[in-house]
């Protein structure tokens, strides 16, 4: 690819979103649709800049980023943790395997009532719900990448005196990392997707919470802008994700 | 004492009367000296690789027994025994001076060795330009050749080699095989070689093994009394095409055998 064609993608993804923008406004502005289900952009503006000065939204912004962050750190450590211990051993690795893709095939969802009956209405629930549904995709990736790391190359390994450390750093590691780095990231959108969800379901903080209130309160322009928060949050740790695992696998 | 000695040795893969359980080898014995080449000739699938595997110690007989210097093989010996795999086993995500890092750092030569050490090794194979270059980077040709060139830079006493000139076209096969050669008569390794090239196999051998097809059995010993390093001129000789045409002779009822079974 040349250094001109890459600019291609950007300009349509641009060319997307304006027109997005563009179809909102005139959606608006014709009256067909009640401005109680989709408000005109400049309210959703104003809304935004009143939401953002006030007191309420940096503390939660705040409760809902702490509780992604600590669900994801739990997933992720004992995702990691967890796919490691099963592929030290071919039998372990065969019997769950299937169970872990299993249980993964399951919404989790469904589970969320119980969550809420024992951890409560406050964070906790969406903490324990949002690392037990991210757990799954990293421990299931980091399952399948140590579990099939070319044969060949372990042997080549062993034949030239790696030892056991070694071979997980120079060996098992590098071939597992890039499956592996999948489900940390698929991880953490799950993460980040079912904290904000489980806040709009069952909460009493967060920004999830603040969505659903909205809504209830039959304040659409302000639920949008939370909405807004969300999407450009969203943006930016996509953009962050790929980043750190550009570096990582630079390194 | 052998350098390497199989003894009765019998291997069969897969569960013991299940329909897919295929006997590779069958009372399969014989000894390598010390600084002796010995190749292994054989129909495609008789048992070669799994042969090699388990002098390696990447694979236990399911009867009889793999010694080297007399002590039974239970595991990779590093420090004894180097091993060329039929396919590249250069680690893709290194570079291919990375690689010979990887292998150097094994054999407790000092870090400021490592690259005179490691472009020593390529300049022997041709490579030397490609130190900086990942595998992918790299025709299959010339992966082997790293991967032939870090297998000797192992400096074992013991070299296992799995066709290491297989994906080499026949003139890059003759000079490797030269270099080979004079390497022996240099530093007295003991090597043992899997080829399907007759003229390889008579060129470089003192000794060479025709294994029959599946299951292998030994079917006959050619020896090859010629002493190394080994003139080109040697291929042109009358005792070479008699050898060759030798194993030609051994080997060709063997192969009709593997064939016929491959498609009954
Ligand atoms: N891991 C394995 N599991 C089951 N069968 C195997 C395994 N490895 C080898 N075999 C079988 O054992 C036989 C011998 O295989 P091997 O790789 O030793 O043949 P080879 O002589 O090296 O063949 P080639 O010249 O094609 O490399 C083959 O028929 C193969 O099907
Ligand atoms: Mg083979």
């Amino acid at each position: 690819m040349t250094e001109t064609s890459r600019l291609w993608p950007c300009a349509i993804q641009g060319l997307i979103a304006a027109g997005g923008l563009l179809l909102w406004f005139v959606v608006t502005q014709s009256g067909e649709v009640s401005p109680l289900f989709l408000p005109a952009p400049d309210a959703v503006v104003n809304a935004w800049v009143a939401l953002v000065r006030s007191d309420e939204f940096w503390p939660a912004v705040g409760v809902t980023l702490t509780t992604i962050a600590a669900a994801y750190i739990l997933a992720a450590v004992a995702g990691l943790l967890t796919g490691w211990l099963i592929t030290r051993s071919p039998l372990l690795t065969r019997a769950f395997e299937p169970l872990v893709s299993g249980i993964f095939a399951i919404p989790i969802t469904l589970f969320f009532p119980l969550f809420i009956l024992l951890f409560g209405i406050g964070q906790e629930s969406k903490l324990a719900y949002g690392a037990v549904y991210g757990f799954f995709p990293v421990a299931l990736n980091t399952i399948a990448g140590f579990a099939h790391v070319d044969r060949r190359l372990v042997d080549a390994a062993r034949c030239m005196g790696l030892s056991r450390f070694g071979l997980f750093r120079h060996v098992l590691l590098p071939a597992a990392s890039p499956v592996i780095f999948t489900g940390l990231r698929v991880g953490f959108f799950i993460c980040f997707a079912s904290v904000l969800g489980g806040e709009a379901i069952a909460s009493a903080a967060g920004i999830g919470h603040n969505i659903a209130l909205s809504a209830e309160l039959f304040e659409p322009a302000r639920m949008y802008a939370w909405i807004v928060c969300v999407v450009a949050a969203a943006l930016v740790l996509t953009a962050l994700v790929s980043t750190i695992e550009r570096r990582f696998r630079d390194s | 004492m052998a350098a390497i000695s199989v003894r009765a040795v019998s291997h069969s893969f897969g569960l013991p009367g299940k329909q897919n359980r295929i006997a590779a080898l069958k009372n399969v014995s014989f000894d390598v000296a010390p600084g002796e080449f010995v190749t292994i000739l054989g129909p495609s699938g008789c048992g070669k690789s799994t042969l090699l595997n388990m002098v390696g110690g990447l694979l236990s007989p399911s009867e009889g027994a793999v010694q080297v210097d007399g002590t039974p093989v239970l595991q990779p010996l590093p420090e004894r025994i180097a091993y060329v795999f039929q396919e590249s086993t250069l680690f893709p995500w290194y570079t291919v001076e990375e690689n010979f890092a990887i292998l150097l750092r094994c054999r407790d030569v000092p870090r400021s060795e490592w690259r005179t050490r490691t472009l020593a090794a390529l300049t022997s194979v041709g490579m030397q330009d490609f130190a900086g270059h990942y595998p992918k980077q790299l025709s299959v040709g010339m992966r082997q050749r790293i991967n032939l060139a870090r297998g000797i830079a192992s400096d074992t006493d013991i070299l296992l080699m799995d066709e290491p000139f297989a994906a080499l076209d026949e003139q890059s096969r003759m000079v490797l095989g030269e270099d080979l050669s004079a390497l022996l008569g240099r530093t007295g390794k003991t090597i043992l070689f899997v080829t399907h090239s007759l003229a390889e196999a008579v060129f470089l051998s003192d000794r060479i093994l025709v294994l029959s097809a599946r299951p292998g059995r030994v079917k006959a010993t050619v020896a090859v009394n010629e002493p190394h390093p080994r003139p080109p001129d040697f291929m042109l000789t009358s005792d070479f095409s008699e050898l060759r045409n030798q194993c030609y002779a051994l080997l060709r009822d063997e192969i009709r055998l593997a064939m016929a079974e491959a498609v009954a």
